[in-house]
């Protein structure tokens, strides 16, 4: 389990994804800010430190490759170009959220750029992601699906059903577990056999793994470029573990005072936008440069908070229709 | 299982009847055939042809491409169908007897029907769930239970049962065709019966009951299974002078209730027929849809003969202490009209 060889990456292509991650960050706080103002309701599972498992893998990927996400998801359909003003408009229940306000915060989909859903139950959408890998396979498109899933969900039985299934198919699917040390409340590592819960099962069931650095975005799109490139040549699924780090507690109530003291702080010191500001320095990529992707970033957010808040409110008319394919809710003559 | 087929395929060239169990393979065999995109996909469907013989045929004619057995495994591959259908097939996904769809009720409650709506019509899920449900064959209170019910607690999901061999293919035919998702109620007890078979091009649209006896004193409404055990209580009632109409609902959704309520505006009496238990039985369902838009139809209450609140013991006669029987219905009806 060693992170994949680094190749050249350019100082451009960098500084394109560090800024993709300023805008996740941004929009991670603006709907942290949003909640404590009243106007998001429910609950939000936020990714602030998660940014560069989203941004490296997705860049790794072609644009017509599928992603399942988890209800921890407002990174991924950034990721996959869904705008951050569409995602907080759903968050904020308007008509121009990007499910017309009927998933909210733990669904967010944008099934024209394939990113085919937020799942909300633990692991229910790696079965989800091998199936779409397995379409691809009979229909010889190419395309590889790859599941999102956090350190949790390796310890529900899908994770391995899943692992199995797309083993024994030979399917073009990554797994990419994203672990970040806590089952929502709980320490991984008190409720698992495996110091490493995903790259530690994956021999279990046949399959290769790669242990790596969740917060170097650099690393993670080569891994997953790897992953990606092995899938597509016909030679089955790939396991990644992606250490990481929330910066929030598991949901918007959970102040996460279960952390060790120091904790938080060191992982702050490895946050993924400080690693990729320094990579980018010694790349030759200019302060100025860099400070500029973060104003354009701070841009994008904030106009898409006012533009979200402006928008009108959920239709009601949303409530009746699309149950079925015909656009309908009709049950019975 | 196999010398039936064997017999009955050879009766089916000479008279044109087939059993229910072959139609099933017919099926989807008709619609393998006019669309590249359906796969089928269940735990010993391929070289095994099913262990209730309904998947014959199917391995030998479109072979491993599109004709795949899954390990024991529901949770993933009903995720996988899941994940198929909504990437451009259409999925055929055996789950062996219904009550497994427990094991997989997540996706089957929880997903299937849900992304669609949740994502504002982003995505459509054309996949059909087929399953052997329901007793009478002895197969005990883990294999045996008449689950439909179960599936109208979860908008989002189209139900399909039939009760002949025509309705099976002209309703597979539907269901795979459907851009919903469809579980399809496949029964244990009828495998062996027989009946007509389907035309060339059959096609039965999902939700359109169908009036399989007319009568002018009571409807009975029935499903599945107990389509013949109300067809054999009227037959037994008609001697008697009681006249019974019985529906084939055939679908539980859509539920096609201006049928039953046409034929409760001519009879002013209902009798339900449902095998799954009393307890949140589709009956429940049907009942108050006639009582909230048909009370004024009604010279009676309305009946409900379902199966009794207990799991499904093994012994015939055990069984057929709990299952509604010809006697239990008939029983209902003739008390129903005196009434």
């Amino acid at each position: 389990m060693t992170a994949a060889a680094e190749r050249e990456i350019s100082g451009a292509a960098l500084l394109q994804w560090y800024e993709q991650m300023v805008v996740i960050r941004n929009t991670e706080k603006a709907a942290h800010d949003l909640f404590l103002a009243g106007l998001v309701k429910g609950t939000t599972h936020l990714a602030a430190g998660h940014e560069a498992i989203a941004v490296g893998a997705s860049t790794a990927l072609r644009d017509d490759d599928y992603v399942f996400a988890t209800y921890r998801g407002h990174h991924h359909a950034i990721a996959r170009g869904a705008t951050p003003e569409e995602c907080l408009a759903e968050l904020m229940s308007k008509a121009t959220g990007v499910c017309r306000a009927k998933g909210g915060s733990m669904h967010l989909t944008k099934a024209d750029r394939n990113m085919l859903g937020s799942y909300a139950i633990v692991g229910a959408h790696l079965p989800i992601a091998a199936g779409a890998a397995w379409s691809a396979k009979l229909r010889g498109s190419g395309q590889v699906a790859v599941a999102f899933f956090g350190d949790g969900a390796t310890n529900i039985g899908t994770f391995h059903e899943a692992l199995n299934l797309a083993a024994v198919w030979k399917l073009p699917v990554i797994f990419i577990c994203e672990n970040n040390l806590y089952m929502e409340y709980t320490p991984i590592g008190s409720v698992t056999s495996m110091p490493n819960p995903a790259a530690d099962r994956a021999a279990g069931h046949g399959l290769p793994a790669e242990l790596i650095d969740g917060n170097d975005v650099t690393v993670v799109h080569e891994t997953v470029r790897t992953a990606a490139t092995r899938a597509r040549g016909g030679d089955g699924p790939t396991v990644i573990e992606a250490r990481t780090y929330r910066h929030y507690g598991h949901s918007r109530t959970d102040p996460a005072k279960y952390r060790p003291e120091g904790e938080l702080e060191e992982w702050l010191a490895r946050d993924p936008l400080l690693l990729a500001r320094e990579r980018l320095g010694k790349l030759g990529v200019t302060e100025d440069e860099v400070t500029a992707a973060d104003q354009r970033a701070r841009r994008l957010v904030a106009d898409a908070v006012e533009a979200a808040k402006a928008a009108p409110d959920a239709d009601p008319a949303q409530a009746l229709v699309d149950v079925w394919a015909d656009g309908s809710a009709t049950w019975r003559t | 299982m196999a010398d039936v087929t064997t017999t009955t395929r050879d009766v089916a060239a000479a008279t044109d009847i087939v059993t229910y169990r072959e139609s099933v393979a017919e099926g989807i065999a008709r619609e393998m055939r006019r669309d590249p995109t359906v796969v089928c996909l269940g735990e010993d469907i391929g070289a095994a042809e099913g262990v209730f013989k309904t998947t014959v045929g199917l391995f030998t004619e479109f072979g491993p491409g599109r004709v795949w057995d899954t390990p024991i495994s529901e949770q993933a591959f009903i995720g996988a169908a899941m994940g198929a259908a909504m990437t451009g097939l259409r999925p055929v996904a055996e789950i062996m007897f219904s009550d497994f769809l427990a094991v997989c009720w997540e996706h089957i409650a929880v997903e299937i029907p849900k992304v669609r709506y949740m994502t504002g019509g982003q995505v459509t899920v054309p996949l059909v769930i087929r399953t052997a449900n329901g007793g009478g064959l002895g197969f005990g209170a883990q294999h045996s239970q008449a689950v439909e019910n179960w599936a109208l607690t979860v908008p989002g999901l189209k139900i399909a049962a039939p009760a002949t061999p025509a309705d099976v293919v002209g309703l597979m035919a539907s269901a795979i065709r459907s851009d919903d998702p469809v579980l399809f109620f496949e029964h244990k007890g009828l495998f062996a019966s027989k009946g007509p078979a389907a035309p060339p091009g059959h096609v039965v649209p999902l939700g359109r009951a169908n009036v399989v006896r007319s009568g002018d004193d009571v409807t009975l409404v029935a499903l599945a299974s107990t389509v013949p055990t109300s067809l054999a209580a009227a037959e037994r009632l008609a001697t008697e002078g009681v006249s019974a109409e019985v529906v084939d609902l055939r679908c539980l959704i859509p539920l096609d209730m201006r049928t039953v309520l046409a034929s409760v505006q001519r009879t002013s009496r209902l009798v339900i027929v449902e095998e799954n238990p009393y307890q949140g039985g589709w009956g429940g369902t049907v009942a108050s849809i006639v009582a909230d838009e048909g009370f004024e139809m009604l010279d009676a209450p309305v009946r409900r003969v379902a199966a009794e609140c207990v799991p499904l013991p093994f012994a015939d006669r055990l069984e057929d202490e709990v299952i509604p029987t010809v006697d239990r219905v008939a029983d209902a009806v003739r008390r129903l009209a005196a009434y």
